[in-house]
């Protein structure tokens, strides 16, 4: 083992014990406070069944859409030499800085009947802003760059001369492409999948502007949350939470398992 | 989280400060650009009469929110904010005042008013006139959501309360009127500004329901002739009420300013700066003399028709009130 495993391990817990666990025990505290009957009326709810619906279902919707147009960026930038490059490279974090309010009433604005895109939606019969799709573009808007960011350095690194062997041995492009490059970057695709899955589960400020908030259509689970604490029901707000938590962690996990999965399959 | 980190931020600041006379008034959402002018007013009025300069220190967001930062320790001198309710709740959870606290200042401690109006679209093409208006199909409504914005809670309330007494205290007929009526609601935006910026920035919807104060401002703001104000027959009249919390004045040595400072609204000259915010001034004479910019309405008060916030609070947008079950119904 190598030297100084001990100090860095027991940093690393008391670290991630303050930082994480710390806040997150004390939302399970507050949770203790409902009976079980009260836990289970609470999250059975269905304003609040239908929010967690909506959220969990929106959230990997649109972190399955970052993955698959993030990847192509990621490939664009890795890959190709092009003038504005850098611009479109920095534009790739944006959404990172912008403040989610910002981001969430941009895209109100853009997307309802009388803005830019809304506008010549509506005549086609589609609603974007003030319902579920809103949801789902404040989304994809937020968790971009978690993809392209953990794909596009994989990518980078990825040697030229496993292509070329791959050419030599007789592959054409597509199947060097599925059996040679894209296994070595689904790990890192499956990061930044679940990142911009975690993301948007919890995310809050962009959301609100855009969705609506009609009860059973589109509320999201962050803003019933927000309506318990509104009330002074603050068991209530971190029994969802608790809820939310639970079921992150589960898919997380889940995505961390086939990522581990999927690195030790292309190693052999 | 960040509003407790803004609490604690803000509440070691006031720690600071004190010494040199300083107080924080916690207040919500749409009276910054008023308190702008109180306390300035105030400050002027307190080195004449006391000597002392002070600073006058404001935090503004959603009513219950703020209340909660209270509620969780923000040093609040004292608070202004949307509804009784709210303060009810600091008593009760916090025990920083006492629960009587709104029978020590005149008029409910309220010493500014305002109503519920409709804003509609320029020429009224939809010809809304009264709150029935708003319950036919084909008329979109914007309203916040009342169990998110303490605001949005007195419009509800206005709309029951017009029902009622339409129907003679019949509360079912009042029921499937206010049901009627959110049906026309396309969006529940979180917060009256966000309600505003839909039906004004985003052209949605034909009439906004919200406060006097607010529709002016969006008038002179927003939509110079674009916008008319539409007054109901009959409205309810919003008390938004003021306190000092006492434990937190009487740790930190601030009662006598804390309590000069919401006496100092019942005077003449505050009366007139409410007034220009178009907040309707509780003084007969300032009234009077602004009687141009406020039309007559018929109001209400929530104590007349629901007997009080509490109640009204629990039977209509708890959990499970009727609120939630216009929503589940169907």
């Amino acid at each position: 083992m190598l030297p100084g495993f001990g100090l860095a391990l027991g940093f690393t817990l008391l670290y991630l014990g303050l930082v994480v666990l710390l806040p997150l025990s004390a939302t399970l505290a507050k949770t203790l406070t409902l009976t079980w009957a009260q836990f289970m009326e609470t999250i059975s709810n269905p304003r609040v069944v239908a929010s967690f619906r909506l959220s969990f279902g929106a959230s990997l919707l649109a972190a399955a859409i970052n993955a698959v147009f993030g990847f192509i960026v990621a490939w664009v930038l890795a890959r190709y030499r092009f003038p504005g490059k850098r611009i479109i490279d920095a534009l790739v974090d944006l959404p990172f800085a912008l403040p989610t309010a910002v981001a969430g009433i941009a895209l109100t604005a853009i997307y309802a009947k009388n803005g830019w895109i809304g506008r010549l939606l509506e005549p086609l019969g589609v609603q974007v802003a003030f319902s579920p799709l809103g949801v789902l573009v404040a989304l994809v808007f937020i968790g971009m760059p978690f993809v392209v960011r953990t794909v596009q350095p994989v990518l980078e690194d990825l040697e030229p001369e496993l292509e070329e062997a791959a050419a030599t041995l007789g592959a054409d492009r597509w199947q060097t492409f599925a059996r040679v490059v894209f296994p070595a970057v689904l790990p890192a695709l499956i990061t930044g999948f679940a990142l911009a899955f975690a993301r948007a589960v919890g995310e809050y400020g962009s959301v609100i502007f855009i969705a609506g908030n009609m009860p059973l259509v589109s509320e999201i689970a962050p803003l019933l949350i927000v309506t318990k604490l509104e009330q002074y029901d603050y068991a209530g707000a971190t029994a969802i939470a608790v809820v939310m938590l639970a079921i992150s962690f589960a898919l997380l996990l889940l995505i961390n398992w086939l990522q581990w999965r999927s690195r030790t399959h292309s190693r052999t | 989280m960040k509003e407790f980190l803004i609490a604690v931020a803000l509440a070691a600041a006031s720690a600071g400060a004190w010494s040199q006379g300083s107080l924080l008034n916690v207040s919500y959402d749409p009276t910054r650009e008023l308190y702008q002018d109180y306390n300035a007013a105030f400050a002027r009025h307190w080195q004449q009469q006391a000597g002392q300069k002070l600073t006058l220190r404001q935090s503004h967001g959603g009513s219950s929110k703020q209340a909660r930062a209270v509620i969780d320790g923000l040093d609040a001198d004292v608070v202004t904010l949307a509804l009784a309710y709210d303060i009810d709740e600091i008593a009760a959870r916090a025990k920083l005042l006492p629960a009587d606290w709104q029978r020590r200042l005149p008029h409910n401690s309220s010493p500014y008013t305002s109503t519920i109006v409709f804003l509609v679209r320029k020429g009224n093409p939809k010809n809304i006139r009264d709150w029935d208006d708003l319950a036919k199909p084909g008329v979109v409504v914007i309203t916040p959501n009342p169990k998110t914005s303490g605001g949005a809670r007195w419009n509800y309330l206005a709309a029951w309360g017009f029902a009622l007494k339409k129907h003679k205290n019949d509360q079912g007929k009042a029921k499937d009127f206010v049901t009627a009526l959110y049906r026309n609601v396309p969006v529940l935006d979180s917060g009256a500004r966000g309600s505003t910026t839909t039906f004004v920035e985003r052209g949605l919807g034909d009439v906004l329901i919200a406060w006097e104060n607010e529709a002016f401002l969006a008038l002179k703001e927003l939509g110079r002739g674009k916008l008319d104000i539409v007054v109901p027959s009959l409205s309810i009249l919003a008390e938004p009420p003021v306190a000092v919390i006492d434990k937190v004045v009487d740790r930190k040595g601030t009662r006598k300013v804390a309590e000069a400072y919401l006496r100092y609204w019942y005077t003449p000259e505050a009366q007139e700066i409410a007034a220009r915010h178009f907040y309707r001034p509780i003084d007969a004479k300032i009234a009077a003399k602004y009687e141009k910019q406020f039309p007559k309405v018929n109001v209400f008060t929530v104590d007349e028709l629901f007997g009080g916030w509490q109640k009204a609070q629990r039977a209509h947008f708890a959990d499970g009130g009727v609120f939630d079950q216009i929503y589940l119904k169907h």
